[in-house]
């Protein structure tokens, strides 16, 4: 009587290969780190035997509590400024003629051809006491000799979107590339200013690509720990950091697999709350009003 | 709400007889080395339906996006209402647009689409309100306004453009093609809701179209546009029965053209014409063209007689002996071509008892043609571009040929 029973059978072939794909290479090693984190931590740097809730429960107090929130909040401000940054961008890449548009969007892809480790040690040179940006606004007076731009939570979010600004930017670039510019003359036509028919007809239209955009980057930023390593310092570790220090230094899987396990939680958070809005758009009026 | 617009008419009109309202001043734009619009100057009367007719690429949708205040004339001036309004941009001009593409806001339910501009407008809610279920009721859209747009149908699509551009009560509806993307029922359809709307309201229209059989049966008024450059401008019975240029003669409807030369005046007002491979002709002479210039004469098929017998002489009829060589049967009418001197020449007739006809004209038959002398129009050969227009239809004998003429629909 189900859709489901009368399926014909060759639909379960055609899902097939995807099925596969999803259960070994997303469900099952999800199913592992959730498992890791309740076994008992192996003195040789293994997982032990028997099953234990102890790890989950060491992370109760404040510590993990305060880099969860700085976490999040890194994660999300990166992901705004890309936003604010990448849609102005997107917009002109797909205004431009096909010469410029290829120009321009070489200038996106282009520095992922060095190194992601090269490029924010290069930025360590900049912020660094000594380097040209201190100096610069030493000389404008905006800048004090005991100011510190290396090793703060601004430096690691500004260095992450440097990082992540090409994943918000790419998306976008295609929503818009399709989107329709006549609907904003026709928007201008019955009355809307610039701004109007930007926010109330073109972010719309390209709902789709923000939220690719913001997802590419969020998720990123959630488990980064090179950028906020080198240029974030120790006051400023964010979870990616801890669960790398539980690996390398303490050697304690089970314990970096409980801080994955909260790191996933606030991964699926968000995640959770865009498809309900995504849905919610169906609404009236849309997202955007 | 008709009361109210005859009363906004009034006072906007000044008392004067219905006065020039949307105006072109020697308007001119290039794109690059493209010369879209050339010094173009138009009057388009208050509550008139007025049509920019031509082919694609003539120029027309720049002159209605010139109007919109989607591009700025490189010269000329653009004025509504005795209101300078080049250099204001679209929001502030009282003109709104229905564009070919509909340009429906693809997020939008059909109700917010409607209200779009009434809230850019920041009116109060239970105001805009009000108005698009006004609006929903005139389009007859009230039980799908919580629809969107991909699940309308191409009228209804058509109907909530045009709701969406009436409710900011615009000075001018401008009409890019609107019908361009329905199908051939549903155009007529809606060609004879545009003019409901338009004397329900009272607006005053300019409609572009490359559609003469769309332009002919809704304006008031026809400017027929080719190169950026105006034609000719009329009503759409001088358009068709007075072309004024060649290009209007072939562009609006199906005509013959002769090639000749002016001989000697037969009476005042007519002339007789030298025509290669054919008997000379009588024409009409409006423009008191003298002997020895080169003219083309137009003469629309359905003014041409056919018959087996020949008829009566008679003062100013043309007359010439023919032989058919295509017959294409057309319904209401059956369209001959038909050998007379060297010249292919095709005649509409209408029948009106096909079966009975005791003898219906066969290909091949024998027949006689003939014409008033005032049914043929003289144009003057100006422009070289012409030739190519009027390119005499393909000599053998090919089924239905029609020499590519330019109301065979071919765009449909």
């Amino acid at each position: 009587m189900t859709a489901a029973t009368r399926r014909p059978p060759r639909e379960g072939l055609l899902t097939a290969p995807s099925f596969v794909w999803l259960t070994v290479l997303f469900a099952l090693p999800t199913i592992l780190v959730f498992a890791i984190a309740l076994r008992n931590p192996d003195p040789d740097g293994g997982i032990g035997a028997g099953w234990t809730a102890a790890n989950l429960g060491r992370l109760a107090g404040p510590g993990t509590a305060g880099i969860l929130w700085r976490t999040l909040w890194i994660s999300a401000a990166t992901s705004l400024i890309c936003t604010a940054l990448a849609v102005p961008v997107g917009y002109v890449l797909a205004r431009v003629g096909p010469r410029w548009r290829v120009r321009l969007l070489m200038l996106v892809v282009v520095p992922f051809w060095t190194s992601f480790l090269i490029r924010v040690f290069a930025w360590k040179d900049i912020l660094h006491p000594e380097g040209p940006v201190k100096r610069l606004l030493a000389a404008l007076g905006l800048a004090g000799p005991q100011t510190s731009l290396l090793y703060s939570a601004g430096a690691v979010v500004l260095v992450s979107v440097y990082a992540y600004l090409p994943f918000m930017i790419l998306p976008i670039y295609a929503a818009a590339e399709k989107f329709d510019f006549r609907l904003m003359e026709a928007a201008r036509d019955l009355g809307a200013r610039r701004w109007r028919a930007f926010r109330t007809v073109f972010l719309p239209g390209i709902r789709r690509g923000l939220w690719t955009g913001l997802l590419f980057v969020l998720i990123p930023s959630l488990g980064s720990y090179i950028i906020p390593d080198i240029v974030g310092g120790p006051s400023n570790e964010l979870l990616g950091n801890k669960i790398a220090q539980r690996v390398f230094v303490d050697r304690n899987l089970p314990q970096a697999g409980a801080l994955s396990v909260v790191l996933m939680l606030a991964v699926i958070a968000p995640l959770a709350a865009a498809l309900i809005l995504e849905r919610r758009k169906r609404r009236p009026g849309g997202l955007f009003r | 709400m008709e009361t109210e617009t005859a009363k906004d008419e009034r006072t906007g009109a000044g008392g004067g007889e219905a006065p020039d309202f949307l105006e072109f001043r020697g308007v001119s734009k290039r794109f690059g080395a493209v010369r879209a619009v050339e010094n173009v100057s138009l009057e388009i009367r208050k509550g008139e339906i007025f049509s920019v007719l031509g082919p694609s690429g003539c120029g027309k949708t720049t002159m209605l996006r010139l109007a919109a205040g989607f591009e700025r004339p490189d010269a000329g001036r653009v004025r509504l209402d005795g209101r300078d309004i080049t250099d204001l941009p679209p929001e502030k001009r009282r003109l709104n647009t229905i564009f070919q593409s509909y340009a429906l806001f693809p997020h939008m339910t059909v109700r917010d689409n409607i209200a779009y501009g009434l809230r850019a407008a920041k009116r109060p809610k239970a105001e805009v309100e009000a108005e698009v279920e006004r609006m929903l009721h005139l389009i007859r859209m009230t039980d799908q306004a919580g629809k969107k747009p991909d699940l309308l149908s191409g009228g209804q699509k058509q109907r909530v453009a045009i709701a969406r551009a009436l409710i900011n009560k615009p000075d001018v509806l401008l009409l890019d093609e609107p019908l361009a993307a329905l199908d051939l029922k549903l155009r007529q359809r809606m060609l004879v809701e545009l003019d409901l709307i338009h004397d329900e309201v009272g607006l005053t229209f300019l409609y572009v179209t490359h559609d003469q059989g769309e332009a002919m049966s809704l304006s008031d008024r026809i400017a027929v546009m080719e190169a950026g450059r105006i034609e000719q401008v009329g009503t759409p019975a001088e358009i068709y029965e007075a072309p004024r240029t060649s290009f209007v003669a072939a562009f609006i409807g199906d005509t013959n053209f002769l090639e000749g030369e002016v001989a000697d005046a037969a009476d005042g007002e007519h002339s007789r014409l030298r025509v290669e491979d054919f008997p000379p002709v009588v024409c009409y002479n409006d423009k008191t063209l003298g002997p020895g210039n080169s003219v083309f004469l137009s003469i629309r098929p359905e003014k041409v007689h056919i018959s087996r017998d020949r008829p009566e002489p008679a003062t100013l009829r043309n007359v010439f002996p023919a032989r058919v060589e295509d017959v294409i049967y057309l319904g209401a009418m059956t369209r001959y071509w038909v050998r007379a001197g060297d010249l292919r020449i095709q005649v509409l007739r209408q029948h009106a008892r096909y079966f009975l006809d005791e003898k219906p004209i066969r290909w091949k038959d024998d027949v006689w043609i003939w014409w008033h002398a005032d049914d043929g129009f003289m144009l003057e050969r100006y422009r070289e571009k012409d030739e190519s227009l009027i390119a005499p239809p393909p000599a053998d004998l090919g089924e239905d040929a029609g020499g590519g003429a330019p109301d065979e629909d071919g765009g449909r």
